[in-house]
């Protein structure tokens, strides 16, 4: 028998039945909704942490200074004094696939303008800071490279900044006095908000790294250096070329420095969330099964109840494997379909549950295949014991079977 | 020309009971093409089992049967199976169609379940309903068995056993469920069927119905104890006509009285 005819004998015996295959198909298409809703919500929530871990920037790569230590004490990261402006520039003139790198001197100072004044985060940076850091500039201008060259005496500010010291007026334009030296503001930051810990992002002040080094703190080193590389792929490859090429510039002296990525930090924020996960689909999957056991239950009773008919297809010439693919076949369909309505189901129910409670869902592709796939086996398994009860019949028994 | 159904003495003995039951004591026949034979006898005589077994829905548990020169006793389930479906048609006693599906879904089933053909579905289809056009009924293919009478649904039956061209058609007590004017109609179906050279061989216990074949056979306690060819053989065709005389007849007097 051609498997098209098979086909064809399922269908109608589905039709025939519409009202059971519909409540068949209920327990899949409930179980496989429950599953893709809960896998979006988990998703949702994966997605909004990783937002705030990519707020610190795109693959993001930090170079620290190494520990300093001098005759036994050892200082702690960052302490050694060896990491320099040179670094920073031989870093972006030679390593390969980098899309913006800015060194960085950190520093609090007393900043006085309009007869206010107001103690902050003075940092020394580069011109990319505010792309490397995903900070775009709500208004003015960031200070270019040739600011940076001339030590120019220029500023851009944070909102706090900007709230604290000219309440009333736009800030740019205006003069502040760092140390009593006078700095142009170019610029205005937008709201970053507060950081992963806990402090305002948003009070500080940004200065050409150079005028910083030269002018307020007077250092010859500096804090940090942060390089965005070309894509997520290039952050292991530029991360090695960077540490080769600091090292090199070491010429044999210990290595004074760390290279960190910002995965390293991701990888500890989106942990909790796929334990969320595979909570949420532990418990879609158990849904699931629940729906099956449903089908096999359903397929039974409809093998007693169509003993007559396993009879008559028997009596006039159906293989036993002839009716084990047909009662197989209906499962599979009747679970697939199921399981294709419940993915519908699903997304609609997350996205109505998105609109009412403001959850940030993602419905997640691979998880549709999943759903779909694992149904129509949840089908096979628990149509394959009917199916072949169904086709152990004894046709003269079947026949007789009232 | 070999007998299209050769049985040379079969037994059937039941073991399932505390006491093994001997329902088919020896019976040897042969059945030549284009017979038109009644199996008789009272209920335990043996005739179902004798159907099941000429029907290889049942193995003879001694003796051997030949359908058509194969000997069935040497064939496995799906064989068997497949020779149902390609040398055997069935009517059987309930009609037995399948509920909720219509009467050309009902014919066209065993072209489904053809192993060795390849038949596109458009063919099935019009051979489904050129069968339902000789037992008269292509008018109602799109209807389903509960929108159909006890006789119409027995036509949607032999039509279904017509459609693979067995060489023989079995009918286990095809009037059964029928009143007589219906089964005068069954019987022309047969009739008209046989005439054109289709061997049928029927279970029945109705000795009229019996005369509407070409030869009786009677069986008591498992054997055959009279094979005989049929003397004064009713013709359908005239038997309706004396109904309906009959049937006009009786309006006319009440008619007459009201």
């Amino acid at each position: 028998m051609r498997f098209s005819n098979t086909l064809r004998v399922a269908l109608r015996a589905l039709r025939r039945n519409t009202m059971r295959s519909l409540l068949t198909a209920l327990g899949m298409i409930i179980g496989v909704a429950a599953v893709i809703t809960m896998v979006s919500i988990g998703n949702g929530a994966k997605v909004q942490v990783e937002a705030q871990v990519a707020s610190l920037g795109q693959n993001l790569i930090t170079v620290m200074p190494g520990s300093f230590s001098s005759g036994g004490m050892r200082g702690g990261f960052g302490s050694s004094v060896t990491l320099t402006p040179e670094d920073a520039e031989a870093i972006a003139a030679e390593v390969s696939d980098i899309d913006g790198l800015s060194a960085e001197v950190r520093d609090r100072n007393q900043v006085l303008a309009n007869g206010l004044n107001w103690n902050t985060n003075v940092n020394g940076v580069g011109p990319d800071y505010p792309y490397v850091r995903n900070w775009p500039i709500a208004s003015g201008a960031m200070f270019t490279e040739q600011d940076v060259k001339s030590l120019a005496k220029v500023a851009v500010i944070g909102k706090t900044v900007a709230e604290q010291l000219f309440p009333n007026e736009d800030p740019i334009g205006q003069t502040i006095r760092i140390r009593n030296l006078p700095f142009r503001i170019v610029g205005l930051l937008t709201t970053k908000g507060f950081s992963v810990f806990g402090s305002d992002e948003d009070d500080v002040v940004l200065i050409p790294y150079s005028s910083h080094m030269r002018r307020v703190s007077r250092r010859t080193s500096i804090s940090m250096i942060r390089i965005q590389a070309a894509s997520p792929e290039k952050i292991d490859s530029v991360k090695l070329n960077v540490e080769d090429l600091l090292t090199q510039r070491r010429r044999g002296r210990e290595p004074d420095f760390t290279v960190r990525t910002q995965e390293e930090l991701a990888t500890a924020a989106t942990q909790a969330n796929k334990t969320m996960t595979g909570l949420l689909a532990g418990i879609a999957g158990v849904s699931l099964i629940v729906g099956g056991i449903g089908i096999m239950n359903i397929m039974l009773v409809s093998v007693t109840e169509r003993t007559r008919e396993i009879g008559i297809r028997l009596a006039i010439g159906a293989h036993g494997g002839d009716v084990l693919t047909q009662f197989l076949i209906e499962a599979i369909l009747l679970s697939s379909l199921g399981g294709l309505v419940g993915v519908g189901v699903g997304i609609g129910g997350s996205q109505l549950l998105s609109s009412y409670n403001g959850w940030p869902v993602v419905v997640p592709t691979t998880w549709i295949f999943i759903s779909v796939a694992g149904s129509a086996f949840v089908g096979i398994i628990s149509g394959f014991y009917p199916a072949y009860k169904a086709a152990q019949l004894d046709p003269i028994d079947a026949l007789r079977y009232e | 020309m070999a007998p299209v159904v050769q049985i040379k003495d079969i037994h059937k003995i039941y073991e399932s009971g505390e006491v093994p039951v001997h329902a088919v004591r020896g019976v040897t026949l042969d059945i030549q093409r284009g017979e038109f034979v009644a199996l008789m006898g009272a209920s335990g005589s043996g005739k179902s089992t004798l159907m099941n077994m000429l029907g290889c829905l049942d193995r003879p548990t001694r003796g051997t049967y030949l359908l058509d020169g194969i000997d069935v006793d040497k064939l496995d389930r799906n064989e068997l199976a497949d020779l149902r479906n390609q040398k055997l048609g069935f009517v059987f006693q309930g009609f037995n169609l399948l509920s909720r599906t219509t009467a050309l879904e009902n014919v066209e089933l065993p072209m489904l379940y053809g192993r060795h053909r390849k038949v596109s579905m458009e063919e099935i289809r019009e051979r489904a309903m050129h069968c339902l056009e000789i037992v008269g009924l292509a008018k109602r293919f799109d209807h389903f068995p509960n929108q159909l009478s006890g006789g119409q649904q027995q036509r949607v039956a032999i039509a279904r056993g017509l459609v693979n061209q067995p060489q023989v058609l079995l009918a286990d007590e095809p009037t059964g469920n029928l009143d007589s004017k219906t089964s005068v109609e069954v019987m022309g179906v047969f009739q008209q069927l046989n005439d054109q050279g289709i061997t049928i061989v029927m279970v029945t216990h109705e000795l009229d119905i019996a005369h509407y074949c070409k030869r009786n056979l009677i069986l008591r306690d498992g054997v055959v104890v009279r094979d005989e060819p049929v003397q004064n053989r009713l013709i359908a065709a005239v038997e309706m006509e004396k109904l309906k005389q009959a049937e006009a007849a009786a309006k006319l007097t009440v008619g007459a009285g009201a």
